[in-house]
C-alpha cells in the first residue's frame, strides 16, 4: 500500500498535466465549442495571451491550481527518498486527500471543459486589464506559493498522526516551506508591480481583499520559516511550529475562498459564484477543522527539549513569530470585518487602506527594530550588553541618516525619514553581522572567510537586507511622491519635481486587437531633453473597455510616471504626471528576499541532512 | 479642481478615504466612474460652502451609507476591529514571555556518573 503512493502521485500529475495541455490547446486553437474559451478568448488575441488566458478565468485557474498541487505531491514522492517510509506515505496521503477535494470541486462546480451546443463564430475576448505579460507569470508563481504550503500542512498532519516532531522533521519541512515562501514572494511582488504600471496611477498595494488573501499566508509562512529553525536547531517551539504549518495552508484555503466566492468586493473578483464559495468553505472547514482537532488532541505530546535563556536567539525568534502572526491577524480581521459586520450587525461598511496603514504598520516597524538584535543574539544564552555596544554605531548612523533626510525635506511627514532610518538600521545590522562572522584579520582574509560562510547564512543576510530595502522603498514612495494633473495643448509644458513635460504629439494607431491613442511626452531637466515617454490610452472593441498604459522611466532614485486621460472637448489632452521616489526599491527588496530564500534553499545542510537519515534507518532495521 | 490650493488639498485628502460606491474597490479620487466624478464635485461644493472636513464627509455618508468610508469608524462594534490586534499582541507577548521564562527556568538533569565518565574519556582524546 505504502509503495503505491509514489506511482499514484506521479500518475496523478501526468493525467492532470494532460488535461491542462488539452485545455491549453483549445485556447491556442480558439476552439469555441468550449464555454470558457468563448468567454475569455478571441481569434485576434496575441498568442501569449491565448496561453495565459488559460488561467485568466475561474475554471482554468483551478485546473492550474490542482496541476501544481499534483506537481508538489509528485515531488514529495520523488525527492522524499530520505524520509521514513511511513512518514512519506502519510504526507502523500494527506496531499492526495487535498487533491481529491479540489478535483471534486472542479468536477462538480467548475468544469473547464463545459461545451456549447452551438459554438459562436468568435469569442468575447479576455478582460483587457489581464492582457499583459503580468498574467503569464503572476498567477503561476502565486499558486506555486499557495499550493506549496500544502506540503507544510501535509507534513504537519503526518507528524501529528505519528506523534513525533523532531529536528529531522523540521529539516524536511523547511525546504518545502522555503520554496513556497519564495514563490509567494515573487508572485506577490509581480502582482504589485503589475498593478503599479497597469492600473494607471502607480499604486503598488491597495489592501484589497484578494491581495490580503495572498499576504496572510506569506506572513504566516515567514513566521513558520523562522520557527522551524528553532525546532531544527534547538528542538523547541514544536507544537507552535506545527500550528503555524496548519495555519499557513489554512490561510491559503481562506484566500481561495475569498477570491472565488466573491463575498468581498475586490478589483480581482472574476467569475465568482456563491455556490462555489460554499464548496470551498466546506473544504476549508474539513481540512482546517480536522487538522486543528488532531492538533488539539496530539499537541500536548510534543515535548520541548531545548533550554534557553531569556536573552537568546530563541527568544528573538519567538518575538519575530509573535509580530508576524499578530500582523497576519490584523490583515485577517481587517479583511473579514466587513463580512462579519454585515452578517452579525447588519452594517454595510468598508475597511480600507487607512485602517491597514494605521493598524499594520506598527508591527512592521517593531519587526524592523527588533530584527538586527534578534538575528545577532547567540543561541541559548546571548550577551545583550555586548550586542548593544556593537550595534550602537549602526543605530547612530541610521538615526543620523533619518535626521539628515528630515532636514533636507520641507514641511512633509516624518514617514520618509523614519523609513530611511529603519531601512538603514536593518541593512546596517546585516552588514555588521556579516563582518562579525568573517572573524579577524585583514580584509582579504575576512572576505575569504565571509564567502565561505554557509549559503544559509548568506540567504539570511540577503533576505533580511531585502526587507530593509523594501520598507525603505514603501516609506519613500508614500512620503515623497509628487503628482500633478493638467490639460495640455500640443506643445504646452508643465513642470513637476524639477522636470519639464511637453506634450509633443498625439497620434492614433491600431494594435492586434485594440485601437490606441499615443501621446509623446518630452521630458526635460534644466532644458536638456532626457527622454520621450509614450503613454497610451487603449480601447478594446470586443470587450468594450478602455485601459490606460502608463509610460514609466525607471530609475534607481525615482520613477517618472506619465499617464494620459481623455481628450478634452475644448481641445488639449489631460496629462497626469507622477514622480515616484524609490519605487523600484520595493520590488528590488522583495526580489532580494526571494533571492535570500533561494540561496538558503541551496544550502548543503538541507540536502545532506535529508539523505543522511538513510543509513541510520538501515542501521535501526 | 478648486483654485484655492489649501481647499483643493483638503478635498484630495478626503476623497482618497472615500470609497466609490459602484466600483469594485477604488476610492473616488482614483476612480474613473461618472459617479465618483460627481462625488468629487459634490465634496468640493460642500467644502467651498464652508463645511468642515467632518461635515462634508457626514453629508456624503448620510446619502451613501457607512460603506463609503474606507477608514472605518471607531463607533460601536467597530471597536473590536480596532482593538483586536493590540489585545492579541498583548496576550501573545504574555504567552511568549511565559514560554521563555519556563524554558529559562527548566534545568537540565546533570549527567550521571557513567555519562560523566564517558564525557571525560571523549574529552581526553
Amino acid at each position: 500500500m505504502m509503495a503505491l503512493a509514489e506511482p499514484a502521485a506521479t500518475s496523478q500529475l501526468i493525467l492532470i498535466g494532460f488535461s491542462f495541455a488539452v485545455l491549453t490547446r483549445a485556447f491556442v486553437q480558439s476552439d469555441f465549442s468550449l464555454a470558457i474559451v468563448v468567454q475569455n478568448s478571441h481569434t485576434a488575441k496575441p498568442l501569449l495571451y491565448k496561453i495565459s488566458g488559460v488561467w485568466g478565468n475561474h475554471e482554468g485557474s483551478m485546473l492550474l491550481w490542482v496541476l501544481i498541487l499534483a506537481l508538489f505531491g509528485a515531488c514529495a514522492g520523488w525527492f522524499g527518498g530520505g524520509l521514513p517510509d511511513r512518514l512519506r506515505a502519510r504526507v502523500l496521503s494527506v496531499q492526495g486527500a487535498i487533491s481529491v477535494a479540489f478535483l471534486a470541486f472542479i468536477l462538480l462546480t467548475s468544469n473547464p471543459f463545459a461545451r456549447l451546443a452551438v459554438p459562436p463564430l468568435n469569442g468575447q475576448d479576455l478582460n483587457p486589464l489581464l492582457q499583459d505579460p503580468g498574467l503569464a507569470f503572476h498567477p503561476p508563481f502565486l499558486y506555486l506559493g499557495y499550493v506549496g504550503l500544502s506540503m507544510a500542512f501535509s507534513f504537519a498532519v503526518a507528524a501529528l498522526i505519528e506523534g513525533r516532531v523532531d529536528a529531522a522533521w523540521a529539516r524536511w519541512v523547511r525546504p518545502w516551506t522555503l520554496a513556497a515562501w519564495v514563490f509567494l514572494t515573487i508572485g506577490i511582488a509581480l502582482g504589485s508591480w503589475w498593478a503599479y504600471y497597469e492600473l494607471g496611477w502607480g499604486g503598488f498595494w491597495f489592501w484589497d481583499p484578494v491581495e490580503n488573501a495572498s499576504f496572510m499566508p506569506w506572513l504566516i509562512a515567514a513566521a513558520l520559516l523562522h520557527s522551524a529553525i528553532v525546532v531544527e536547531k534547538r528542538e523547541a517551539l514544536k507544537s507552535w511550529t506545527v500550528l503555524l504549518a496548519i495555519l499557513a495552508f489554512g490561510f491559503s484555503l481562506l484566500g481561495t475562498f475569498i477570491v472565488r466566492s466573491g463575498v468581498l468586493t475586490s478589483v480581482h473578483a472574476f467569475a465568482s459564484d456563491p455556490e462555489r464559495g460554499v464548496f470551498i468553505l466546506m473544504i476549508l472547514a474539513v481540512f482546517l477543522g480536522g487538522a486543528l482537532t488532531l492538533y488539539a488532541a496530539r499537541a500536548g505530546s510534543l515535548e520541548a527539549k531545548g533550554v534557553f535563556g531569556v536573552v537568546s536567539r530563541e527568544s528573538g525568534l519567538i518575538l519575530n513569530n509573535i509580530l508576524l502572526a499578530v500582523s497576519a491577524f490584523v490583515v485577517f480581521i481587517g479583511t473579514i470585518w466587513p463580512l462579519v459586520a454585515e452578517m452579525l450587525l447588519d452594517r454595510k461598511l468598508s475597511v480600507g487602506p487607512p485602517f491597514f496603514d494605521a493598524a499594520f504598520t506598527p508591527f512592521m516597524v517593531l519587526l524592523a527594530l527588533a530584527l538586527p538584535i534578534g538575528s545577532m543574539l547567540a543561541w541559548k544564552r546571548g550577551n545583550l550588553q555586548r550586542l548593544v555596544k556593537q550595534l550602537t554605531p549602526v543605530a547612530v548612523l541610521a538615526v543620523a541618516l533619518g535626521l539628515l533626510a528630515y532636514a533636507a525635506q520641507t514641511g512633509r511627514s516624518a514617514l520618509g525619514p523614519i523609513g530611511l532610518s529603519l531601512g538603514a538600521w536593518v541593512v546596517g545590522g546585516v552588514a555588521l553581522d556579516l563582518i562579525n562572522r568573517s572573524g579577524r584579520g585583514g580584509l582579504s582574509a575576512r572576505l575569504a572567510r565571509a564567502l565561505r560562510l554557509p549559503r544559509a547564512e548568506w540567504g539570511k543576510a540577503i533576505a533580511h537586507a531585502g526587507l530593509g530595502v523594501c520598507l525603505f522603498g514603501v516609506a519613500g514612495i508614500t512620503a515623497w511622491q509628487e503628482e500633478d494633473i493638467q490639460v495640455l495643448a500640443l506643445g504646452e509644458t508643465m513642470s513637476l519635481g524639477g522636470y519639464d513635460f511637453t506634450l509633443g504629439d498625439v497620434s492614433r494607431e491600431t494594435g492586434p486587437n485594440y485601437a490606441t491613442t499615443f501621446a509623446a511626452v518630452i521630458v526635460a531637466k534644466n532644458g536638456h531633453v532626457i527622454d520621450t515617454l509614450k503613454p497610451e490610452k487603449r480601447f478594446y472593441p470586443v470587450a468594450q473597455m478602455p485601459t490606460t498604459e502608463a509610460a514609466i522611466r525607471n530609475g534607481i532614485l525615482r520613477d517618472i510616471y506619465v499617464v494620459i486621460g481623455n481628450p478634452q472637448p475644448g481641445g488639449g489632452q489631460v496629462v497626469r504626471v507622477y514622480i515616484k521616489p524609490f519605487a523600484n526599491w520595493i520590488w528590488g527588496g522583495a526580489m532580494l528576499m526571494a533571492l535570500g530564500g533561494l540561496l538558503s534553499l541551496s544550502d548543503r545542510r538541507l540536502r545532506v541532512g535529508a539523505t543522511a537519515r538513510r543509513p541510520n534507518k538501515a542501521a535501526v532495521l | 479642481m478648486l483654485d484655492d490650493p489649501a481647499l483643493e488639498a483638503r478635498a484630495r485628502a478626503l476623497s482618497a478615504d472615500l470609497r466609490c460606491p459602484i466600483c469594485q474597490n477604488e476610492n473616488i479620487d482614483e476612480s474613473n466612474a461618472q459617479l465618483s466624478r460627481d462625488l468629487r464635485i459634490v465634496l468640493r461644493e460642500r467644502l467651498v460652502a464652508g463645511d468642515t472636513d467632518q461635515d462634508a464627509v457626514d453629508y456624503l455618508v448620510r446619502r451613501y451609507g457607512e460603506f463609503i468610508l474606507l477608514n472605518p469608524t471607531t463607533q460601536g462594534a467597530n471597536l473590536i476591529l480596532w482593538l483586536a490586534a493590540p489585545a492579541l499582541l498583548f496576550i501573545a507577548l504574555l504567552i511568549g514571555w511565559g514560554a521563555i521564562r519556563s524554558r529559562a527556568r527548566t534545568t537540565v538533569a546533570p549527567l550521571n556518573a557513567d555519562e560523566q565518565k564517558r564525557l571525560d574519556e571523549i574529552l581526553k582524546l
